[in-house]
């Protein structure tokens, strides 16, 4: 049994291992002073200063963050309203046909979304760059974000909406004093997701993204393609940096809702998402 | 009349729908019928059965079976092991959280592991096999984008074990049963709807992968994924590109019938 145990630890050591390698490996080399990814010559913050001092590169991020901001909440509010709809539903197989329909951008792959929007877009004759790229991040963060909202919103007890009505509250104090204020933390990790989505997109953006508007991965992506540079390793640690900061919110968000189980919970829309963004 | 202000505020949501669900489906299929010069045809389909793109299509599925099959080899015994330690919530989260990091970087790194002078390739030097080519080749494919996709595969088979009531495993062991058989004959079946769910996270993504395709393995493998990519972004040929998302779109609808049905029949 303990021989078991042994093997057992290192299976998932080696795991881990090789998880998080390449990630390290990235972060080793871009205080490389050599300048390439292997020989490993001395210490240097030069690649930082690169990249801070990159105006292209700054415009570039602030774009990506705006984009992921203002599509994550335009998301979040139509993902509101649709869960509203979704659980409105009575008849079981019209539920069932719109929550297919809610998925299929979550199970379809990103290269048919982005050749379908970029379609889209050319026959609605929306110029290509900022419109369509937060057209298309808001687009597909909707139904993630309508999967974490609406398990709040069935948990939650029709008596008590029931009890609104009847004590005399409108339709309108239902909504925005009981519905919203119980199905709030569905509401965040929705926002949430929509966000982590949006940041990490690249396909998408890729075919929807004109001349001269570019979000942070299809500029990696370009940029990774002309070879190895490390101020594309100094970036990706800053990236790393701040997934982290993201991750650890996240985490304390979801910690002081008392349900420590959530990570598994959350992280399954994720997995069956599938698609790496 | 209630009904009425009702479904008003619905608004947003199923024009979404309409929108950006089922008009870019029906755009894709509209476009497949037009060939380069803008002439409805079927040209488009009668070249996706010419050998060029059949081969194309059955080295995708080659590639994507690969990656799934490799995924789900890692992936089982560490999701397995996984239920099995202390703080696994803790764990899991380690497992999520290099998913959350754009795989753009993650394959940019392999450019330089992989590399001529890479450690990879140091290692051989070191067992004296001498350097390899193992960047723009079909294995490093397969190597990064297992490595990416793991943690999606292990996530659904982990829930599934979660799920699995222990004490039939104990039941099995009391009545005789060895390990393996355990395994085979309880846990595996138990928890097939995992695995199920893992594989096709990963297979239709991998279907359809371009980016790692163009960053690590060159031009050597050409995915469905790829194919449509050029297409568009490259040669303008919109008809043909759309024509390989309808093969493409098709496939996806086909597995989600065959599989999602199952998945309910098991529940």
């Amino acid at each position: 049994m303990k021989g078991k145990n042994k093997f057992a630890n290192v299976y998932l050591v080696i795991v881990f291992a090789v998880l998080y390698a390449p990630i390290f490996y990235l972060m080793y080399y871009s205080f490389n002073s050599g300048g390439t990814m292997h020989e490993f010559e001395g210490f240097t913050l030069d690649y930082y200063r690169e990249v801070l001092q990159d105006t292209r590169l700054i415009i570039i991020f602030i774009n990506t963050l705006v984009i992921a901001l203002l599509s994550s909440a335009i998301a979040t509010v139509i993902a509101v309203i649709g869960a509203l709809a979704i659980q409105r539903i009575r008849s079981r197989r019209a539920k069932n046909t719109l929550l297919s329909l809610n998925n299929v951008l979550i199970v379809s792959p990103d290269v048919i979304i982005g050749a379908s929007f970029l379609i889209l877009f050319t026959i609605a004759g929306i110029k290509l760059g900022f419109v369509s790229v937060l057209l298309s991040h808001v687009a597909f963060s909707v139904p993630i974000a309508v999967l974490m909202i609406l398990p709040h919103l069935q948990e939650m007890s029709p008596t008590l909406t029931d009890a609104a009505r009847d004590l005399g509250a409108t339709r309108r104090d239902v909504l925005t004093k009981v519905i919203l204020p119980i199905i709030k933390p569905g509401i965040f990790s929705g926002f949430f997701m929509a966000l982590t989505y949006s940041l990490d997109d690249f396909a998408v953006t890729f075919f929807v993204t004109g001349n001269g508007y570019s979000t942070l991965s299809v500029e990696i992506y370009s940029r990774a393609r002309q070879g190895v540079s490390l101020s594309i390793n100094a970036l990706s640690t800053l990236i790393f940096l701040f997934t982290i900061l993201l991750v650890i919110g996240y985490y304390f968000i979801n910690q002081r809702k008392g349900r420590p189980s959530r990570a598994a919970e959350t992280a399954e829309p994720a997995a069956e998402m599938g698609v790496p963004r | 009349m209630t009904n009425k202000g009702r479904s008003f505020y619905m608004l947003p949501y199923y024009l979404w729908i309409a929108l950006f669900v089922i008009a870019p489906v029906l755009l894709v299929i509209y476009y497949s019928l037009f060939d380069l010069d803008g002439n409805l045809s079927l040209d488009n389909y009668v070249n996706f059965f010419t050998p060029v793109y059949l081969q194309m299509t059955l080295s995708s599925f080659w590639y994507a079976f690969l990656i799934t099959l490799f995924s789900l080899l890692v992936a089982y015994p560490a999701a397995y092991l996984l239920t099995r330690t202390k703080h696994k919530q803790l764990w899991l989260l380690l497992i999520i959280l290099p998913t959350w990091i754009n795989l753009l970087l993650k394959a940019y790194a392999f450019i330089g592991i992989f590399g001529t002078f890479g450690p990879v390739n140091n290692f051989f030097d070191l067992l004296g096999i001498g350097e390899q080519q193992i960047l723009f080749t079909g294995f490093s494919f397969v190597f990064v984008s297992v490595y990416i996709f793991i943690p999606f595969m292990i996530l659904p088979i982990f829930s599934a074990l979660e799920d699995l009531n222990l004490s039939l495993v104990d039941a099995a062991r009391d009545l005789g049963a060895s390990g393996w058989t355990t395994f085979r004959r309880v846990i595996f079946p138990l928890t097939i709807s995992g695995v199920r769910s893992g594989c096709m996270a990963v297979f239709i993504p991998a279907l359809s992968l371009f980016m790692i395709t163009r960053l690590i393995a060159g031009n050597r493998v050409i995915t469905l994924g790829t194919a449509i990519e050029q297409h568009f972004l490259v040669t303008q040929d919109w008809g043909m590109g759309s024509t390989v998302a309808v093969f493409l779109i098709a496939i996806m609808a086909l597995f989600m019938l065959l599989f999602g049905g199952a998945r309910k029949g098991v529940r």
